[in-house]
């Protein structure tokens, strides 16, 4: 709770120090990814199942927030909750033919469900298919959730969708859910044996972590401006936000946030100093760093930090 | 090995680039370089297996699934560091362009001679898995690898070559494929995906499953491409997928 409070007095304190604006657009995109990543560690880092259609819910987020605002000016904060209400009833929808499936099939099932969906939003008129929704120009404030000079309302709200998210998997992984979450990622044979009911756990995690998913989509909809079927429903935020908690730490508090400072400041500034060439050294790098980790710690960074504290213990 | 590989297209992808320099700088016909560019993808698959694949063995599936992602990016951007992302074509060799007429139908060559080739080869790695002693030490270490460990089957070593084995196929495929394909860094990313679902429809670990299902996802790609429009191909695959496997949790030959 300690590392919490500090953590949070950091993120808070720091874009009030650094006024450079690319500076804070980095910390909000970092905060925004360590969201979903949290929101994807519940089902996949602690239930152990692995979803490459998170994109799912990060649409519908973002869609359900921008669609009324474009058309009716509704204000975007009722779009929110109506988007995760929304990715909680798609994620029902969608869990009770797919969590009955294993291992890879679950994986590739979850990814074929993402990819129907982009391209029913493509082919769907009212959201201007493949071109996408802009957002209408308002007036600025918290009512329609515009800001035009600066950029720290958004800061702190991504701010506090994180903590909210972290605190949720805090209590859940001292609860008596966490233990069978990790029952059933573990065995679930066993789990199931010992009275859990895997498939109502499962489906809760996966409503959770829509819920979440989807309001990290409202706002990223509503800070860029701009969505569209390839970007919030493309299989690269699905893999991302894998990418992210099993590089961090899947199935740890701290992975996500860890995975997070590692690999979104890494993107922005090798893409700033090296990608100016179009030859993609900066991805080189990424892969190239992606592959070490995984040999050195399979365990993610958490694993680095776990290897410290034990040994300090031990001496 | 129960290993999701990422990377896989992008051995597509350089099994098609090797192809293409042999034709590009030595003049050899992708046809008579397949068996080189399948050799060198077997070995490129045997270190990759050393240096990447091995390490991460043992530990959570998600952790394989980061390293072969990684090294998709790697390898897919190394390789458009020294090429360059321009598309090229192969458009005079022996297959390329040509097209066979039977009875009043018209086949292109290359793709035809291409489904043969697989055909044939798919048939091949049949019988050597299901006839040979080194399919039955894979069949074992597949069903139970710990006990196929304890009856002297040297799982690390059928891990390897099995690695090979698929990496090779992929050259097999490449070198078809530069036929009638352009050849780019980011081919593979068309093919990874799909050859994912197509292997999940026939279910893990079957040959007969997954060549079946790739006729039949093709035919569905081709046939709902065509009647119903082209835009919504590849969601008809994945829908067809879906309605699959809640019918079958296993895929179409899973047990």
């Amino acid at each position: 709770m300690i590392t919490l409070g500090c953590l949070l007095a950091t993120f808070a304190v720091a874009p009030l120090i650094i006024s450079d604006v690319h500076f804070q657009h980095l910390m909000i995109m970092l905060l925004l990814y360590a969201t979903l990543s949290q929101a994807w560690n519940l089902i996949g880092g602690y239930a152990g199942q692995v979803s490459f259609g998170h994109a799912v819910f990060f649409g519908i987020g973002a869609y359900a927030a921008m669609a009324p605002l474009n058309q009716w000016g509704l204000t975007p904060w009722i779009g929110m909750t109506i988007g995760g209400l929304i990715a909680i009833i798609v994620a029902v929808i969608i869990g009770i033919p797919v969590f009955r499936l294993k291992g890879h099939y679950f994986a590739i099932s979850t990814f074929a469900v993402a990819e129907v969906v982009r391209e029913l939003f493509s082919s769907w008129n009212w959201v201007d298919g493949p071109i996408g929704l802009d957002a209408p120009v308002l007036d600025p404030g918290w009512a329609n959730f515009m800001f035009y000079k600066t950029k720290l309302p958004y800061h702190y709200t991504a701010l506090i969708i994180f903590f909210l998210v972290t605190y949720v998997t805090f209590r859940m992984e001292r609860s008596r859910m966490g233990y069978y979450f990790r029952a059933i990622k573990q065995r679930p044979e066993a789990a199931q044996a010992m009275g859990v009911n895997i498939s109502f756990y499962k489906q809760y995690a996966f409503m959770i972590s829509a819920f979440f998913t989807a309001i990290c989509g409202s706002f990223y909809g509503l800070y860029v401006l701009h969505i569209e079927p390839a970007t919030v429903l493309s299989l690269d935020i699905s893999i991302k936000i894998v990418l992210i908690t099993a590089l961090g730490g899947a199935g740890f508090l701290w992975g996500p946030l860890l995975g997070a400072m590692i690999m979104i400041p890494l993107q922005e500034y090798s893409r700033i100093w090296l990608g100016g060439t179009g030859m993609g050294i900066d991805l080189i790098v990424l892969g190239a760093l992606i592959v070490l980790i995984c040999i050195f710690e399979p365990r993610g960074i958490v694993g680095l930090f776990k290897r410290f504290t034990y040994k300090k213990r031990n001496e | 090995m129960d290993i999701l590989n990422f990377a896989h297209g992008d051995f597509l992808m350089l099994a098609m680039f090797t192809s293409f320099m042999m034709f590009n700088n030595f003049g050899l016909d992708p046809l008579f370089s397949l068996p080189m560019v399948v050799v060198l993808l077997f070995f490129i698959g045997l270190l990759i297996f050393r240096f990447v694949i091995k390490p991460v063995l043992g530990y959570p599936g998600l952790i394989a699934l980061l390293a072969t992602f990684g090294l998709s990016i790697l390898i897919r951007n190394l390789v458009l560091f020294f090429l360059g992302p321009n598309y090229r074509v192969i458009n005079q060799s022996i297959l390329a362009g040509k097209t066979l007429s039977f009875g009043g139908l018209y086949f292109s060559l290359p793709q035809t001679a291409s489904a043969i080739g697989c055909v044939l080869v798919t048939y091949a790695i049949y019988l050597f898995l299901s006839k040979s002693k080194f399919g039955r030490a894979l069949r074992a270490t597949a069903l139970d690898k710990d006990t196929a460990l304890l009856m002297g089957i040297n799982t690390n070593r059928v891990f390897a070559l099995t690695f090979g084995l698929g990496t090779a196929c992929v050259g097999v495929a490449g070198g078809f494929l530069v036929n009638f394909y352009a050849v780019f860094p980011e081919v593979g990313l068309n093919f990874v995906i799909l050859s994912f679902v197509i292997v999940a429809l026939g279910g893990f670990g079957n040959i007969t499953g997954a060549f079946l299902a790739g006729i039949l996802v093709g035919l569905v790609e081709n046939l709902g491409g065509f009647l119903i429009g082209p835009e919504f191909k590849y969601t008809l695959v994945f829908v067809m997928y879906l309605v699959v496997i809640t019918i079958r949790p296993k895929g179409l030959f899973g047990w």
